[in-house]
């Protein structure tokens, strides 16, 4: 079932939580809202579900689920499943009870026998795999385990759209992987419609067919994380979502300079800032025409497939990080204190006043 | 020394201040609780059984026993509903004067219960504010078992709302939201999810406040009326025992009432535990 915002705003007292917001999601979509706390995506999932209402004036904003309009439609007839980030399981029923509960206490004509439910409730248990668990009760759980009962018990009503306030929020790492992956198998295997919160970028950029960019009760960016990712649309989006490396200087005759920095760049003149992601910085151990921007290691950590830098110099008001392969790591032997030449591979710039992004690439 | 130490306790504690702590308690329980429930047994040790079973089944006193007892359980079956309410009211809601109405739960506790009596039996006798209108319609509560009544639900309603409002703040208004996303009526959240939780804490708040309502004795002699067999409660009985001298009669009296209590006390506090320990998937 699709999803349809129109005009959607909301204000508490005398903050704006929302500013009038319209967005549409596919059938079958896997949408993420993500931002930073307070920037308006719990409460507009909230109002998605119904627990709470969007503003009716000035204008009053649209719901639609598909064709049906449940703007004004209680959250117990939208239809919808919820999973909360603390579970909200009901502590004193059994695992079985509690994915049971949406079917039993539906109307009686609605509602199906109780051989039917009990087949049911045992499916979906065994799709989460905790069918062994039925007669437990919650407390008696692990905190993935009881999440995977909340999402059972929000789909055993067979929701038209599904979702999910921070579902991996209050669980470890690990645990968070594995319920992710496992969620879009899920996701794709019984391809309902869902929507979920989350402030974690990697999270989002996993998880999500697209992914709602929000800051300050505003939709900054709705794109796929590849393109989110690759042409961010502006500043918070692009700082958003990864580490920033920042190069601010004054440019003239084409050279940016900072300190004893500089940089040549195809700007006119004034003050810049460029933006530049820790993978696009290479060291060297010499400056170039194009570049002198001289940086001593301060941090290493080789875990993972790159070795990560922690660079610091006169001219930078804060560190720099720069990701480098191993096979570079050792030829430059790298070590802590080492002087080194950055060399932008790649830099962005964002104009505060024009929404445009303005992009330059250059190969060092 | 250490070792002696340890062979005197037994097994090592890494909690220090075992011995002071408990030693302090136990002699600070023996000075105020039992000490003066041993006076009371040496008072009845001058009775013989026979003179303690005719004392404490003696007509008027087993009238006593009954209206106390049956205003009681109305004040307390009164103060369930109204207790549980105010509770919502207080944990649910944000309204102006939200913390002075918190604040004004406690007012029963700290107000010498004979001043409460005076202000209801002033009210509500035929010439008071409330009386004056209420009689006239044919309901009398002052000098009735209502007026017992009343009074014992005013002294006792904070037992209801302070136990029942922490077990409030601690369930989360999401396990409410989570039974209506799943099509939940109110009336069935309210009855199989939030009730189940409340249970324990309303029945335990409902005991204390019966409890409490059984001894209550200055706010209720000024409203009762105090009529022999139908507006006489059981402390009036032990007041009247102790004004005519009558010491070991006045201690019999009031060790029925002592026993009631306690064994209503220990029944609650057994039946609660157990409740609690299946909510906790039987881990404490």
């Amino acid at each position: 079932m699709s999803i349809r915002l129109q005009n959607i705003a909301k204000h508490f007292a005398n903050t704006q939580a929302l500013e009038p917001i319209n967005l549409d999601i596919h059938e079958g979509e896997l949408v993420g809202l993500l931002g930073p706390s307070g920037s308006g995506k719990t409460t507009l999932l909230r109002i998605i579900a119904g627990l709470e209402n969007a503003d009716r004036s000035p204008q009053p904003g649209k719901i639609l689920f598909g064709d049906r309009d449940v703007t004004n439609v209680h959250v117990r007839d939208r239809r919808i499943g919820f999973v909360f980030q603390h579970y909200a399981l009901f502590r004193h029923m059994s695992v079985y009870d509690n994915v049971a509960f949406g079917l039993t206490v539906m109307p009686k004509k609605r509602r199906p026998s109780s051989g039917e439910i009990r087949a049911r409730v045992f499916r979906l248990l065994e799709m989460v795999q905790l069918q062994h668990l039925a007669n437990r009760l919650p407390a008696q759980l692990s905190g993935g385990q009881q999440q995977r009962v909340s999402l059972a018990r929000a789909l055993a009503v067979e929701p038209d759209v599904l979702l999910l306030d921070e579902p991996f929020g209050a669980l470890d790492a690990k645990v968070r992987q594995d319920l992710r992956r496992w969620l879009r198998r899920l996701h794709d295997e019984l391809n309902f419609t869902s929507v979920f919160v989350t402030h974690d970028q990697e999270e989002a950029l996993e998880l999500s067919d697209r992914v709602v960019v929000m800051s300050n009760g505003r939709i900054e960016q709705i794109d796929t994380p590849d393109t989110l990712y690759r042409a961010p649309k502006n500043r918070f989006v692009f700082e958003f979502l990864g580490d920033v490396n920042h190069l601010e200087g004054r440019v003239r005759d084409g050279v940016l300079t900072c300190g004893d920095a500089h940089l040549n760049v195809d700007l006119p003149d004034g003050d810049e800032e460029l933006l530049l992601r820790p993978h696009e910085v290479r060291l060297a151990e010499e400056p170039s025409p194009e570049s002198h921007l001289p940086v001593t290691i301060t941090a290493i950590s080789p875990v993972g497939a790159e070795v990560r830098v922690e660079l610091e110099a006169d001219w930078l008001a804060k560190p720099w990080q720069a990701t480098v392969r191993h096979a570079d790591f050792e030829r430059l032997h790298m070590r802590r204190g080492q002087r080194l030449f950055a060399h932008p591979r790649q830099w962005h710039r964002f104009k505060e006043d024009a929404k445009t992004p303005e992009q330059q690439a250059r190969v060092a | 020394m250490s070792q002696l130490a340890f062979w005197r306790s037994g097994s090592t504690r890494v909690l220090p201040g075992f011995g002071l702590s408990m030693g302090i308690s136990v002699l600070f329980i023996s000075l105020v609780l039992l000490l003066p429930i041993t006076g009371l047994f040496g008072q009845l040790a001058n009775l013989s059984l026979a003179e303690y079973f005719a004392i404490i089944t003696e007509g008027r006193v087993v009238a006593s026993y009954m209206v106390t007892i049956g205003a009681a359980a109305v004040a307390a079956l009164v103060n369930a509903v109204f207790g549980l309410l105010l509770a919502w009211v207080l944990v649910r809601y944000e309204f102006p004067g939200k913390r002075l109405l918190d604040a004004l739960m406690d007012l029963p506790f700290a107000l010498p219960t004979a001043v409460a009596g005076i202000t209801l039996a002033t009210l509500y006798a035929g010439n008071g504010w409330v009386g004056n209108i209420i009689e006239p319609m044919g309901f009398q509560v002052a000098y009735t078992w209502v007026g017992i009544a009343l009074a014992m639900a005013f002294t006792s309603i904070p037992f209801v709302v302070r136990t029942v409002q922490p077990v409030l703040e601690d369930l989360p208004a999401e396990v409410d939201e989570a039974a209506m996303s799943l099509g939940a009526t109110d009336g069935v959240a309210f009855r199989r999810v939030i009730m189940p939780h409340l249970w324990p804490a309303l029945v335990t708040g409902t005991g204390l406040a019966f409890v409490r309502s059984l001894g209550e004795f200055g706010a209720i002699i000024f409203i009762a009326g105090n009529m022999p067999y139908e507006t006489e409660i059981t402390a009036l009985m032990i007041f009247v025992k102790l004004q005519e001298y009558d010491y070991a009669g006045a201690s019999a009296i009031a060790s029925v009432v002592l026993f009631v209590s306690l064994a209503l006390l220990l029944a609650i506090n057994i039946w609660q535990g157990r409740f609690v320990r299946r909510l906790h998937g039987g881990k404490g």
